[in-house]
């Protein structure tokens, strides 16, 4: 236990501010699960595999010499056919399996990417250089990097001109009636394998980006994924699914958490925190039901 | 089942046979060849590491064997290595080990990349009895267990910082220091932080921030923010190649400013050549560098070594394929003292081994640990947007001064 954050009060703006733009981050990986799981009904284990697939698109670009910000552009593109191509040869087959085929057959997915990566970057940790400096406030004592900041900015505006695409367009319309009722929108002429595909492509391009904005933030190592599935698992617990702005608030509520564990309980429980945390939540998720179903007798 | 497939079966069958009793003949010494095993990541996450191993096996086995190769009982003998592929994964490492020693019939093993690994692989070669030179695996507890049969040509993990603390101690005026650190928990960087506890207890210096990382963490905001706040006079980071590479982003990005930033890995992460001027004055452990001034009959001095590897493998050596290098010359030194194939006398040539190769001195201590080798410490310093390792503690070997303090950040171009 350490209490340094209560006697500098710097150091609360500071982790207030790292972990808001950090949970920004998360919220548009959980949005891409909570899509897909609310339209396919899968669990996707490989999410965080596809966001540092993503990632490494970014940073091939960038070893071109392209600045690594264009990833955010070209990754999602890239990913998109990723994500196609894996639900054509993979997905489809367990869309309408129950959820336990479906955990398991992304498992192995995770597993492929994983090796794959390793096979063709190397297993070696890299980062690629944005240049975007550091924004300093009161008086250099919280220091904000810009690539932070970029990246918070990248995540807000994808994930708002998603919202208005499912509003308006025709796609968007039918992803959201098969998310409804699949067999009825199919009774109505919607071609639901078409939409499956593309929703999962749709959450693969949003991988993609989060992997890019990832690329010039942090690091990467093809072994790194699993933190991501297990933290956008958790925001889409928490917010439920099909509720964007409940996505947001609780990717944002993760990072913050994450931040101030970091600062109270040490960093080596950082991520245990958030496992604890999931664990509380479905516990207390439970206790509510069951109350509730007392209630209904 | 049909004729055919009672045919096929036999065939298979009659194959493996043919298979198994040809690899058990392939024992220890077979013609003019002594035959040393390897487990060996070439795949998974050590592989970049594991391939920078094998790279300096067969750098050291070619040069060897062309110098002359082994000589006992004088007849000369040549070097060959079975290398199988353990996946980064410490129980297939362990399975392949077996699989050395009882089917290939391997009498003398060579160590595999991380400390993790040469974990797994100690009590199967200690239990038959198998001497193992190692040059991969530093972590203190391969060397408080007792084995008997396992040699480590590198100084053990818990050396690697502590050269960094007496620096900072010294540049303080004999006085202790306040240490920030950041740990990740894995066997090696526990070891490393192990060192600087001992380091800071003998230099009465105190420790102020002691964090501990997690293995998946690739974001250290919150230490660095703590870094800030409390001022400490060095920041020891320990993580891998990740977590030099995280450290060095964040402390650019956030702008903290410590007098003296030590680290371990900046080789493997190739931090100056990813991350540029902004990793201009950290302090990085090393096993080893081509500047240094140790030599030996096989590879010159160390700049001759990096030349020559260079030539071979296209790049600039890091210090595990030298100290992989220096693992074989080991061997056949302690072959030709021996006199002997017994495994048994090959083990007490070993203990006695006292040697210079390139890498630098070499005599086991009780532990199997190289004692007679210090860590060195290089600083990154650069030109214009060219960066470069240069040694400069200890004093024996430094080619440069070391840069003390580090600028602050608003001074910095």
């Amino acid at each position: 236990m350490d209490f340094l954050i209560f006697k500098a009060p710097m150091l609360m703006v500071q982790a207030s501010l790292d972990g808001i733009l950090l949970g920004i981050l998360f919220a548009l990986i959980a949005y891409g699960m909570a899509l897909q799981w609310g339209v396919m009904n899968i669990i996707n284990i490989a999410q965080g595999d596809l966001v540092i697939l993503g990632g490494y698109i970014a940073y091939t670009i960038y070893l071109w010499g392209i600045h690594p910000a264009w990833g955010v552009i070209i990754s999602p593109i890239i990913m998109f056919f990723v994500g196609w191509g894996l639900y054509k040869l993979v997905i489809n087959k367990v869309v309408d399996r129950d959820l336990f085929i479906s955990i398991l057959a992304t498992f192995g997915i995770a597993i492929v990417f994983q090796q794959l990566m390793n096979f063709i970057f190397g297993a070696d940790v890299v980062v690629a250089q944005s240049e975007y400096g550091t924004t300093m406030l009161f008086d250099n004592s919280v220091t904000l990097p810009n690539s932070k900041i970029f990246s918070a900015f990248i995540s807000v505006l994808y994930a708002v001109a998603l919202v208005i695409y499912m509003k308006k367009s025709r796609l968007g319309r039918a992803i959201r009636a098969t998310a409804q009722n699949a067999r009825a929108a199919k009774i109505l002429g919607v071609d639901t394998e078409k939409v499956y595909a593309a929703t999962f492509g749709i959450n693969a391009a949003l991988c993609g980006i989060a992997g890019a904005l990832i690329s010039i933030t942090l690091t990467l190592h093809p072994y790194v994924g699993l933190p991501y599935t297990v933290r956008s698992f958790m925001i889409v617990i928490v917010a439920g699914l099909g509720n964007l702005p409940a996505v947001a608030v609780s990717g944002m509520g993760l990072g913050l958490f994450e931040e101030f564990a970091d600062y109270i309980l040490g960093t080596e429980f950082r991520i245990g925190a958030v496992f604890l945390l999931l664990v509380l939540i479905l516990v207390y998720r439970r206790f509510k039901l069951s109350r509730k179903r007392e209630y209904l007798k | 089942m049909n004729k055919i497939a009672k045919l096929f079966v036999t065939f298979i069958s009659a194959i493996t046979l043919a298979l198994v009793s040809f690899t058990s003949s392939f024992a220890k010494v077979e013609g003019e060849y002594i035959v040393l095993g390897s487990a060996i990541s070439l795949t998974g996450k050590y592989s970049s590491n594991g391939v920078h191993t094998q790279n300096g096996y067969n750098m050291a086995v070619d040069r060897i064997n062309k110098m002359g190769g082994v000589e006992v009982q004088g007849k000369k003998y040549k070097f060959e290595i079975i290398y199988y592929d353990d996946e980064s994964n410490p129980k297939r490492a362990a399975q392949l080990a077996e699989r050395l020693i009882k089917q290939d019939g391997v009498h003398y093993m060579l160590g595999p990349y991380s400390s993790g690994l040469t974990k797994a692989i100690a009590p199967v070669t200690e239990k038959y009895k198998i001497p193992m030179v190692e040059a991969n695996g530093a972590s203190r507890s391969l060397f408080t267990k007792g084995y008997k049969y396992l040699f480590a040509v590198l100084s053990p993990a818990n050396q690697y910082l502590e050269v960094a603390i007496d620096l900072a101690v010294e540049k303080n005026g004999g006085k202790g220091v306040k240490i920030a650190q950041a740990f990740e928990q894995d066997a090696f960087s526990q070891d490393v932080r192990l060192g600087i506890l001992d380091a800071a207890k003998r230099t009465g210096s105190e420790i102020i921030i002691d964090d501990k990382l997690p293995k998946e963490l690739n974001d250290m905001a919150a230490t660095l923010a703590k870094v800030k706040a409390v001022k400490p006079d060095v920041l020891v980071v320990s993580g891998h190649t990740k977590g030099a590479l995280t450290a060095i982003r964040q402390i650019s990005e956030m702008k903290v400013d410590v007098p003296m930033l030590a680290m371990t890995h900046c080789d493997a992460a190739k931090l100056s050549k990813q991350h540029g001027k902004k990793s201009e004055f950290a302090l990085c452990a090393s096993q080893w560098h081509k500047n240094l001034s140790y030599k030996d009959k096989f590879f010159g001095s160390g700049k001759k070594y990096a030349k020559d590897f260079q030539k071979e493998f296209g790049y600039d050596p890091p210090y595990q394929s030298a100290e992989s290098s220096a693992a074989l010359l080991v061997f056949k030194d302690a072959f030709e003292r021996a006199n002997s194939f017994d495994r048994d006398a090959v083990r007490d040539a070993l203990v006695d081994t006292e040697m210079q190769t390139f890498y630098g001195n070499i005599k086991f201590g009780p532990g199997g640990q190289n004692v007679a080798k210090p860590m060195i410490l290089f600083q990154v310093r650069c030109k214009g947007d060219d960066c470069e390792n240069r040694v400069v503690a200890p004093t024996k070997w430094a080619s440069d001064k070391f840069y003390h303090p580090i600028p602050k950040w608003s001074e910095r171009s």
